[in-house]
């Protein structure tokens, strides 16, 4: 992956209908960094990932990609909108992850055919090519959206929650493929819940609870202080909130 | 009554019995595939609404000039794409979802084209909006139907892609193509187009059914997307063979025999089908090893 500037982000707020669920938040994802986002329910995690891809705009504030465009973010959705009773075998999910290379009309060759057997092959699923998505467990669909990613090839890779109700061996398999990204110096992100498997496994975490608790490398982030501090930093929800000040000056 | 009597003289001897076939022949593979991206939209019952919004349009252009293809097509057509538009408008600027939009607008939209119908002429005139008339297909007629056909299948394989991506993982689609929304307004386009196509052969209420039953049917058959749209395209065209011969056999109106043929084939399916069909369910069968 070519060297580029990284995400940055400048005194962005994101939120709903004027409510904010990310609070002015300033940064920057470094290109080739391996960064986790971690805070409690309801702290805008999943929130600062849609505003990264670009499917929210800043209530304020701004998001710079840098060289990179939206196009170039593969984006894992937290509980992706899939409808699994659609007429569909693994392998054509598991294909779509080449549309950037094909768009509407490319057709697929010889070389797509081993590619895509690799990806599902790196995430354990050979042999379930035929397979209609509707059979597959929670674990599998998983390792098949994870194939699908492989294939995208995005510089930058953003995972809302990918290791929900996964078992310990899933969630190792998919760990290797998030490492082997690291290792091409693609910008990973993710949000997690496991505070180990961040400080085993992740160079940076942002811990964000509404506003940012702490930034940098994981290890110094995740504290007991820090995590303590973001256990009380969500605000109720207050329908009558007045204008934030900060704006103003 | 030799086979070939039953089966094949009515469409030998009489030229309208052709046409009525040819017809309806080129319905069933337009509108087929897309009953099929209907069905798996949740969107079965949009078909029916917009057969409902045409019925002003078409009745517009038969107030103007009478029974005249060109006319009644372009009314339908404006009407039924004005009523998908605004259906999707106020789906994404107010709080209501499509489903209840579109509702609204079809029943006005079919409140309007009665009255318009009763303006001027019969019920008989209405009749015909209503049920078609597929055995008194012209020229100009079969031409029209072929050409929606034709058209319907080129858009389709053109948006092929994003259509099944925008059915089964939306916001897949949206993080790699801005093309979500234009192939949803096409898809809509292809929707009504086909139902305009089908109200001249069959009737506003009955195209519907030409364009859902053999969806329906067809699913329950397999798991693949590419196969049911094969199946469909076909049930429809067994459906129109089928119904005719019914229709000129035992002297039925044409369009509810053709509907009632795509019915039969779907109880079957329902009974039958290899993907969820009843007798799977109640039929013990051993289960597997692995």
């Amino acid at each position: 992956m070519s060297a580029t500037s990284g995400i940055l982000l400048d005194d962005v707020t994101l939120g709903y209908a004027r409510h904010p669920a990310v609070h002015h938040l300033s940064g920057a994802i470094g290109s080739g960094s391996l960064t986790a986002v971690v805070g409690p329910n309801g702290a805008g995690k999943s929130t600062l990932l849609k505003g990264i891809v670009g499917m929210l705009k800043p209530l304020s504030g701004s998001i710079g990609l840098g060289n990179l465009t939206r196009r170039d973010i593969a984006y894992l959705p937290q509980a992706a909108e899939i409808d699994r009773s659609f007429p569909m075998a693994v392998y054509d999910l598991v294909a779509m992850g080449l549309w950037k290379r094909h768009g509407l009309f490319g057709g697929m060759g010889r070389g797509d055919s081993q590619r895509i057997g690799d990806a599902l092959g790196a995430v354990g699923l050979t042999g379930f090519e035929n397979r209609p998505i509707g059979t597959l467990s929670g674990g599998q669909t998983q390792r098949a959206l994870f194939a699908r990613l492989l294939l995208q090839n995005a510089p930058v890779i953003l995972l809302d929650e990918p290791f929900n109700a996964l078992d310990t061996r899933t969630v190792s398999d998919l760990l290797d493929i998030i490492r082997r990204w690291h290792g091409e110096q693609r910008t990973v992100i993710a949000v997690l819940h496991d505070m180990d498997l961040v400080r085993a496994h992740f160079t940076d975490a942002l811990l964000l609870a509404r506003s940012p608790v702490a930034w940098g490398p994981a290890h110094e982030v995740l504290t007991a202080e820090n995590l303590f501090k973001a256990r009380h930093m969500i605000e109720a929800f207050d329908p009558e909130a007045a204008i934030c000040s900060r704006d103003a000056a | 009554m030799s086979p070939y009597d039953l089966l094949i003289a009515p469409f030998a001897e009489f030229d309208f019995m052709k046409r009525a076939l040819v017809g309806s022949f080129a319905l069933a593979m337009g509108a087929a595939p897309v009953g099929v991206f209907l069905m798996l939209r949740r969107m079965s019952l949009t078909g029916d609404a917009m057969a409902h919004a045409i019925l002003p349009g078409a009745a517009v252009g038969y107030l103007v000039a009478g029974l005249s293809l060109p006319a009644m097509t372009l009314g339908g057509l404006i009407a039924g794409v004005t009523v998908a538009v605004l259906a999707g408008l106020v789906a994404r600027f107010t709080a209501l979802k499509e489903d209840a939009s579109l509702a609204a607008f079809y029943l006005l939209s079919l409140a309007v084209g009665v009255m318009l119908v009763s303006l001027r002429g019969s019920n008989v005139d209405l009749l015909h909006v209503l049920f078609g008339t597929v055995l008194a297909l012209d020229d100009a007629t079969l031409i029209l139907l072929a050409s929606i056909a034709s058209l319907t299948l080129v858009a389709m394989a053109a948006i092929y892609r994003p259509l099944v991506l925008e059915c089964m993982d939306p916001s897949f689609l949206r993080s790699v193509s801005s093309a979500g929304t234009p192939v949803h307004f096409i898809f809509l386009g292809l929707v009504v187009l086909n139902l305009v196509g089908g109200f001249h052969a069959l009737g506003t209420l009955l195209a519907v059914g030409l364009m859902m039953l053999p969806a329906a049917s067809a699913r329950l058959w397999t798991q693949d997307i590419s196969v049911i749209l094969l199946i469909s395209a076909a049930m429809g065209v067994v459906s129109g063979y089928a119904g005719l011969l019914v229709s000129y056999h035992l002297g039925l109106p044409t369009g509810p025999s053709v509907i009632s043929a795509a019915g039969a084939i779907y109880v079957l399916s329902l009974i039958f089908g290899a993907e969820g069909g009843f007798a799977r369910r109640f039929i013990p069968i051993r289960h597997l090893e692995a």
